[in-house]
């Protein structure tokens, strides 16, 4: 069975920017994809390649088994895509927007399925608002309302959640997992690592378009990041501790990788007299890991 | 109405500017009216052209103007608008190949050009006694007019990066072509260097060709006409589909 999405040695300038730099890359059928990388690192670029509004210099794009551009029609209808810009068209109301989107892709009679990605994404009550009345929000929306409505097995949302209310978030998340529940294959980009970590199930990390890590989200975090023990003290903490340790604030986090490295630490504390006022487990998180890797720790270089 | 790439697109172009109808069709019928107005007042009873009467022969002359000029402003303006507020997106995304997105702009055009010319038609006809000779040449000609604006339109509105450089290709290319083609008066009139200069210029054509199916009568003989215009057209078309296909300024 062919991946959900495939791309081969995939590179594109734009004048003396290497967007993308000969990535590889591949999606199976079914994931929760997290594509990371801080600003002007290639994904918008590698998004666009992939839903055919940017060409590639070099490589091959496919998504479910259909080339980009030799086979661009069948690609692009197993493809959704909700763009990073805030985009509209003024003229149309809501529902307009999401009849004339299905028009495009050959679908005539839509409504119910236009009903019921208006009512999970809470838009029923704006659908015949025009779109220029709605805020900001309320257009995010519609934009992943539309990058829907011809029912694509592979959904991109680059940075769907930038700006945009708590309320928003939850619900799209649920909507989206559900999707994914369903067989979806979710491909998602976002400066909220928190939410890349919740969500997705493997993670592709870009710098300067090349591929700098990529790994299931647990195998990452396992990697990278460790535990940590967070605590304020009174007295002069033991230097071989805190050595290996930061201090922020009164706070002393002292890295360890095991839970039995617990005990002996907190009793070396109090060996050395220290006593703790305040003591919390620091988890293993993804900024971590994604602050390492883009310092090029070494480990980032594995795959 | 049947689904797809091509009738969804033109059907939206259609309801885009059908929606603003005011702007896109009362405006410039009203521009026309008030041309008829003002160059009947001055120029009537002192020339006849081609034994018509000066409000008659104008008339025609208006109508494809308008036809020409909308159908240019109507691909122009939506395709800038789209690029400019990134809402093109939603055109390039679906699986539209470049012969339904060319024939959907360019049709759409079309209609937009027809309604307005309609308008003209209806709003200015009253004002003088107006013949209908040769009639299916007033409909090739305002086809294949609109057809030709229109994917000018198309270029321009690709090519323009801003509103600014749009508005440049109207006023220094779209409005010398089509008003020094004769919509006010016969070429034949015009000193001999003005006469060829014109012959150079296919709106020229593009109207004598279209008042031809009013009157009988012409300029130039409209299948000559016929075959300049149809020649720029094939031209015009092969050149728009190949900015398309390469997917010039819209698939970086
Ligand atoms: N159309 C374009 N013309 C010129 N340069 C471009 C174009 N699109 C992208 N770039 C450049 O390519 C690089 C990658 O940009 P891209 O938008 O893919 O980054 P990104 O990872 O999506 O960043 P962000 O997190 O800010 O959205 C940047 O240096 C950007 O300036
Ligand atoms: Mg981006």
């Amino acid at each position: 069975m062919s991946a959900a999405i495939r791309i081969q040695q995939v590179s594109k300038r734009f004048g003396n920017v290497q967007a993308l730099d000969g990535i590889d890359l591949e999606v199976q059928r079914g994931e929760f994809f997290g594509l990371l990388g801080p600003n002007g690192a290639g994904k918008t670029t590698l998004i666009s390649a992939l839903a055919g509004l940017v060409r590639a210099d070099a490589g091959s794009l496919s998504v479910m088994g259909h080339n980009v551009q030799s086979d661009y029609r069948a690609a692009r209808r197993h493809l959704g895509v909700v763009p990073q810009e805030l985009v509209f068209d003024p003229f149309f109301t809501v529902r307009e927007s999401l009849k004339i989107q299905s028009g495009y892709f050959g679908i005539g009679d839509n409504e119910s399925w236009i009903d019921e990605i208006l009512e999970n994404l809470g838009l029923t009550s704006k659908a015949n608002a025009n779109m220029r009345m709605l805020s900001g929000g309320m257009k995010r929306r519609v934009l992943v309302a539309q990058a829907l409505v011809h029912r694509p097995p592979v959904i991109v949302l680059d940075e769907p959640t930038a700006g945009v209310d708590v309320e928003l978030r939850q619900t799209l998340w649920h909507f989206i997992r559900r999707l994914n529940e369903a067989g979806h294959t979710i491909v998602l980009t976002t400066h909220y690592l928190e939410e890349a970590e919740n969500l997705c199930t493997r993670i592709a990390m870009l710098k300067a378009g090349r591929v700098v890590a990529l790994d299931t989200t647990a195998n990452l975090l396992r990697r990278f990041s460790v535990h940590s023990l967070r605590l304020r003290t009174d007295g002069v903490m033991p230097a071989d501790l805190t050595r290996g340790g930061a201090e922020n604030g009164g706070w002393w986090s002292l890295p360890f990788d095991g839970f039995d490295e617990v005990e002996p630490l907190l009793a070396r504390i109090r060996d050395a007299g220290c006593t703790i006022n305040d003591l919390e487990i620091g988890k293993p998180d993804l900024e971590e890991v994604f602050v390492r890797v883009m310092q090029g720790h070494p480990q980032g270089q594995l795959n | 109405m049947r689904y797809g790439g091509f009738s969804t697109l033109l059907y939206k172009e259609v309801l885009r500017f059908w929606k603003v109808g005011s702007q896109t069709v009362g405006a410039p019928v009203l521009t026309a009216l008030l041309y008829l107005l003002i160059f009947s007042h001055v120029m009537e009873g002192h020339v006849k052209v081609h034994g018509v009467i000066y409000t008659a022969f104008l008339i025609p002359g208006l109508v494809m103007m308008s036809v020409l000029q909308n159908a240019f402003a109507n691909s122009s303006s939506s395709l800038i608008q789209s690029k400019v507020t990134g809402n093109i997106v939603f055109v390039l995304l679906p699986p539209i190949s470049y012969l339904e997105f060319f024939a959907a702009y360019v049709l759409a055009s079309v209609v937009r050009g027809l309604v307005v010319g309609a308008g003209v038609l209806f709003a200015t006809f009253w004002f003088a006694p107006l013949t209908f000779a040769e009639p299916w040449w007033i409909l090739v000609f305002a086809l294949m007019g609109g057809a030709i604006l229109g994917s000018l339109g198309v270029i321009a509105g690709i090519w323009a990066d801003k509103f600014d450089q749009l508005a440049a290709f109207q006023n220094f290319l779209i409005m010398p072509l089509t008003f020094l083609s004769g919509v006010f008066y016969s070429i034949n009139s015009l000193p001999l260097f003005w006469q060829q200069v014109s012959h150079w210029n296919p709106v020229f054509y593009m109207i004598d060709g279209f008042r031809h199916g009013f009157f009988g009568v012409s300029d130039a003989s409209p299948w000559l006409s016929l075959a300049v215009v149809s020649s720029c057209l094939a031209v015009l078309t092969t050149f728009t589909l190949n900015l398309l296909k390469r997917g010039y300024k819209l698939r970086a």
